[in-house]
């Protein structure tokens, strides 16, 4: 117990405590915090243009990407339950892209949704799309690629839906059998109330990451905007600020512009908003999560 | 006992299954296809030449295999990976050494404020990392670490919340009785917890080894941040993007890279498939 104490209070209870207070002042690092009271947060929410930007692009990807990797899991794990031989072979290529490193996995998908020479644009083409997306080089486009690069990486999820749906009792089916319920039906009424707990569980891991959300976004941004990795300054979030969420932002403004103070006053913010968005998922989960043992959690 | 034959099915309906089987398979395969096909394609373009890599073509022509050496001559590849290496099984050791004793703790044993410390890092699990990262690069800083790889690989011989609590998750369901009886036997704590606790909890010790070492080998903020400023530091994360100028991407040679670092991670993964999904299992059910 002793080191992860001393865990808890170096790295954890003592970081957050001075962070709160760094996030009432000003702090370059090199003089000491200065006390300037709810400044930073005033700031943030009157004349800081960036913080709306960052917060609409971040709430855009939890509201977007959350709901489409839960339905994309629960399609794929279903997938899977179908084959009588094989299931093995598909897991194993289904799930690989997921144990792609994020950085890498972004690069490749930078490239292989470039408009001008990518294969999907090509496909997207042959199909009779005139002007196919910019995906990650347009402003527009750039987020519903960093959707899908979510997606194709659905493996951990998957596999989670996957144990979920081979744990509803065969009987439950047999009886909807019985009551001559069709195949959506029994979607409805047994799978879904069954997995309920999975896609709970999902969707709130779903919602914290998301608002962590970095390598993906800062690789692709870096990728498309021509600059070096260590030194992105102005061009970070590119295409035009639509790649800067909220773990990019903070980034830049403590670590490339040394506002420490106002990273921290950031951080607090974002960790209240998943705080308040966690709890709101989870109090109202009482109404549509079933646990088969009857209780609640 | 009755004699039971199995009742011949009708030709019509064998037909039918036969073909409904056909088609879910057509399914499946077309989806493993979209799944396995930017892979493919990260190999075909590290293959190519650096012209033919901003064209629309797929297939190589010719195959420059030089490309795999020109990544060496280009970054310093062997360092990255050297620096990578030793944080992933810096911080992987950590995490077990540091984990599995605080998990048993929480679940074996008996002891007042355990149920508060449990709900304490339950609750750091939400915890996101920026809200902390401020105070603890200023305090890297004063220790005078920062571009050490100290900052990466230390704080997991101090714990971590998610690996203690899928420790723990699986330690609950190894029966009691077991622990008793090494007790009858005279057994000490520390004796039960490493002669049958972690023997026992193997699958679950692998996975917790595994997340912790793939999280570390692709981390790209922790190394951006404590290491950026000193290049003979940097991990392949960072790497990956050094052929990126203002001029372009060099997409034959990152590709290239890529395909190396992504391949220890791959034959990790066909190594220990089991133990990977299990793990993700585990978190996911029992959590």
């Amino acid at each position: 117990m002793a080191p992860w104490i001393l865990g808890f209070l170096g790295l954890i209870l003592y970081p957050m405590l001075s962070s709160l207070y760094f996030s009432f002042t000003r702090y370059s690092l090199l003089d000491q915090p200065q006390w300037i009271g709810l400044d930073n947060y005033v700031f943030m929410f009157t004349k800081d243009p960036y913080f709306w930007i960052t917060l609409r692009n971040t709430l855009w990807i939890i509201v977007v990407g959350v709901p489409s990797r839960v339905a994309f899991g629960i399609i794929t794990a279903w997938l899977l339950t179908l084959p009588r031989k094989g299931t093995r072979t598909y897991r194993t290529m289904y799930f690989m892209p997921s144990i792609a490193p994020p950085a890498a996995a972004a690069l490749a998908f930078v490239l292989v949704f470039q408009p001008a020479f990518g294969p999907v644009n090509q496909i997207l083409r042959g199909l009779g799309m005139r002007e196919p997306p910019l995906w990650f080089y347009g402003p527009g486009s750039s987020k519903w690629g960093l959707v899908l690069l979510g997606l194709w990486g659905i493996g951990d999820a998957m596999i989670i839906f996957l144990a979920g749906l081979l744990n509803v009792p065969r009987q439950l089916y047999e009886a909807a059998d019985i009551e001559g319920a069709n195949g959506r039906q029994k979607f409805r009424h047994v799978t879904l109330p069954m997995i309920s707990p999975v896609i709970f569980f999902s969707t709130v891991i779903g919602i914290i990451y998301g608002f962590q959300l970095f390598t993906q976004a800062y690789v692709a941004s870096v990728a498309t905007s021509g600059s070096s990795v260590t030194d992105v300054a102005s061009n970070i979030g590119s295409p035009q600020n639509s790649m800067l969420f909220f773990s990019v932002y903070l980034y830049k403004t403590g670590f490339q512009d040394f506002r420490m103070g106002y990273a921290s006053a950031l951080a607090w913010v974002l960790f209240v908003i998943t705080m308040v968005c966690t709890l709101t998922i989870i109090k109202g989960s009482r109404r549509w999560v079933f646990y088969q043992g009857g209780g609640f959690r | 006992m009755a004699d039971i034959t199995p009742r011949p099915v009708p030709e019509v309906v064998r037909r039918r299954r036969f073909l409904l089987a056909v088609g879910r398979h057509a399914v499946l395969i077309s989806v493993a296809a979209a799944f396995l096909a930017p892979f493919l394609f990260i190999v075909f373009t590290s293959l190519m030449t650096s012209q033919q890599a901003v064209t629309p073509s797929f297939w190589p022509r010719p195959f420059q295999w030089s490309n795999y050496v020109d990544v060496f001559r280009r970054i310093p590849f062997v360092t990255y990976f050297w620096n990578t290496t030793q944080i992933a099984v810096g911080a992987t050791i950590g995490v077990l050494v540091s984990c599995i004793p605080v998990a048993y703790a929480l679940s074996r044993m008996r002891w007042r404020g355990r149920q508060f410390a449990f709900v304490l890092i339950l609750s750091t699990l939400m915890l996101p990392f920026q809200v902390t990262v401020v105070p603890l690069y200023v305090i890297w800083v004063r220790l005078g670490q920062i571009n050490h790889l100290t900052p990466l690989i230390l704080p997991a011989f101090l714990g971590d919340a998610f690996s203690i609590f899928l420790l723990r998750q699986f330690f609950l369901t190894i029966p009691e009785e077991l622990s008793d009886a090494a007790r009858v036997d005279g057994a000490s704590e520390w004796q039960i917890m490493t002669r049958v606790i972690v023997p026992l909890a193997k699958p679950a010790i692998a996975a917790v080894a595994l997340f912790q070492f793939l999280y570390s080998w692709n981390d790209l903020f922790g190394p951006l941040l404590f290491l950026g400023g000193n290049q003979k530091l940097w991990t392949l994360t960072i790497g990956l993007s050094e052929f990126q100028s203002r001029h372009g991407v060099e997409w034959n040679l990152t590709m290239a890279a890529s395909v190396l670092f992504m391949l220890p991670i791959i034959v990790l993964f066909f190594l220990a498939q089991r133990a990977f999904i299990e793990g993700v299992t585990l978190t996911g059910v029992k959590g």
